[in-house]
């Protein structure tokens, strides 16, 4: 696999060197060396996704301050490089060359961890997300479970970081913000049961291929026969759930700056950084999910334009935008009223649409065959 | 060695070694984490058995769900480690009988089922084969009876618990959040039109 891609994209002359490498491979390591070649190709793969993620990640910063000054009348930042383009740049430098303070009487492995386990879950789901048709890394049958089982796993991160920094605010603020996390997660996992009902498959590309059926799209029309639509209660809680997992404005009880003290109040440095670039990431991470599952993924939006990874991104963009667009727009949330969105509105009408759509789907108005 | 061979042996020596120090390591949270990090292994072994669906509901209930709570209950505690270690030769006895009894079991299990364990090829499924629908075939046909009676059994256990917490009626004096959040404006606050005054 990776021998025939590097013969097609290497230049003429380099292409005698690459196989003389294959061939002292073959002859050192033996029958090891497909083995050791897959590895390899794997990691480029996965490099593949993470870097230009990265960049993406330090660029949404970018947007975000320069959408919501425009949204305030303001310029936003201007002054590094040529339309304060370095800006992120300069941002991920600044944080890289200051001190990680560790307070006295933390745990400091633990401390160090919480990080780690804030930003690793929400770059390993991006194993299973399909670009295209054809364009996965992993094409796991059961790749929607796998990316819940993995953005599960990024409350550990705030938690520890609570706990860890051996400070009651600290300690509270973890503790409220895996609260909140944890209530919205069953709404979030509600809402996905009606999609893979409707889509009968666990595997995203499954269900993206599903949403490109029905009465509208032979019309011409798309954009009608997404599970947006079909779903719409659904697709409302699960942004708005998605909204309240990565910890965003108006949920973003784990920031607080003016009222209340967030989990991260001791980290600084790189550690804090790595905290703010775990929540863009699975910001990012949400919005693919959300144009995936409901918004039709690559899709074209119209019959007479061809599929594309570009309708994929535009739309991720666009939801990206509506969460700047919220987060400029709502003042934060109150604790309980949290916990009451979530666990007596959010909850119940999944609850009532999983039955509704359980009926739809049996009765002869199914649309989904 | 094959490379699923090495995976194997690396994913066990990091399940035992996290399983041993849950037991040996004094600080609970510490132990929690290591509880999560043999949850995790284990899920990798199950996955080189190509029960994909078991691996990731491990994870998604057990590290995702369960492991939460749990460090939610050890955090919050104020343990006392030296009075924890205070009851723990009179506590061996019992320990160990339960300690031989499992491993008794799990023996005859494993021996009962397969003798010829370490030659024994898992089965190769075909590479369209969905877990998921197997196991669902199976748990809504053969076995539905006592997956309804499982989930009864936990629903119960849910009221359960909303009961011990629901103690009797509300004495605190705070506004129902239902009722603020409908609230407008106008309901509050009263904007007056003064005309200005002029200077005598």
């Amino acid at each position: 696999m990776m021998v025939d891609v590097m013969q097609q994209l290497l230049p003429g002359f380099l292409i005698p060197y690459f196989n003389g490498l294959m061939q002292l491979g073959q002859d050192t390591f033996g029958s090891a060396w497909a083995n050791i070649l897959t590895l390899v190709w794997t990691v480029i793969k996965v490099m593949l996704i993470i870097a230009p993620l990265l960049l993406i990640v330090a660029y949404v910063t970018f947007w975000e301050r320069k959408i919501i000054g425009w949204m305030q009348v303001r310029i936003g930042p201007n002054r590094v490089g040529p339309w304060g383009l370095i800006q992120p740049i300069a941002d991920g430098l600044k944080l890289m060359l200051k001190e990680v303070v560790i307070p006295s009487g933390a745990d400091r492995s633990v401390f160090l961890l919480a990080p780690v386990f804030a930003f690793a879950p929400a770059l390993a789901a991006w194993a299973v997300i399909p670009f295209n048709a054809t364009l996965v890394l992993a094409n796991v049958n059961a790749s929607l479970l796998y990316v819940m089982a993995m953005t599960s796993i990024g409350v550990y991160g705030i938690m520890l970081a609570g706990w860890a920094s051996n400070s009651k605010y600290a300690f509270l603020g973890g503790m409220r913000s895996a609260a909140q996390l944890i209530s919205y997660e069953v709404a979030m996992g509600l809402a996905l049961v009606v999609v893979l009902m409707v889509s009968n498959s666990l595997n995203l590309g499954e269900i993206v291929k599903g949403q490109g059926q029905g009465r509208f799209a032979e019309m011409g029309l798309g954009f009608l026969s997404w599970n947006w639509l079909s779903l719409l209660p659904m697709f409302v809680v699960y942004l708005v759930s998605c909204v309240a997992e990565t910890n965003r404005a108006p949920f973003d009880m784990a920031e607080g700056e003016s009222e209340i003290v967030g989990f991260h109040v001791d980290y600084s440095g790189m550690a804090f950084a790595v905290f703010s670039l775990a929540e863009y990431s699975a910001m990012i991470l949400c919005s693919t999910l959300t144009s995936l599952l409901f918004l039709g993924g690559w899709l074209s939006p119209v019959g007479f334009l061809p599929d594309s990874i570009f309708w994929l991104f535009a739309k991720i963009s666009a939801i990206i935008f509506f969460f700047f667009w919220i987060r400029a727009t709502f003042p934060r949330y109150r604790y309980d009223q949290i916990m009451r969105l979530g666990w007596k509105v959010f909850i119940p009408v999944c609850l009532i649409w999983v039955v509704v759509v359980g009926f739809w789907m049996m009765s002869p108005w199914n649309i989904w065959k | 060695m094959e490379f699923k061979t090495f995976v194997f042996y690396f994913l066990s020596t990091v399940l035992v070694y996290a399983s041993l120090r849950v037991v040996t390591l004094r600080n609970p949270v510490h132990a929690a984490l290591h509880l999560v990090l043999a949850f995790f292994s284990a899920s990798g072994v199950w996955i080189l058995l190509q029960a994909e669906f078991l691996a990731i509901a491990l994870v998604l209930v057990y590290v995702g769900a369960v492991m939460v709570l749990f460090l939610f209950v050890v955090m919050m505690l104020d343990i006392n480690l030296d009075r924890l270690r205070e009851g723990f030769w009179s506590y061996l006895p019992l320990g160990a009988i339960v300690a031989l009894l499992m491993v008794a079991e799990m023996s005859l299990v494993i021996w009962a089922t397969s003798s010829d364990l370490f030659d024994h090829d898992v089965a190769q499924t075909a590479a369209g084969y969905s877990n998921v629908q197997a196991v669902a075939r199976l748990l809504f046909t053969q076995y539905v009876y006592p997956f309804v009676l499982a989930s009864v059994i936990l629903l119960v256990a849910m009221v359960a618990a909303v009961a011990l917490t629901l103690r009797g009626k509300r004495l605190s004096k705070s506004v129902s959040p239902a009722q603020q959040v409908f609230v407008k404006s106008k309901d509050r606050v009263r904007v007056l039109q003064m005309p200005s005054e002029k200077r005598e």
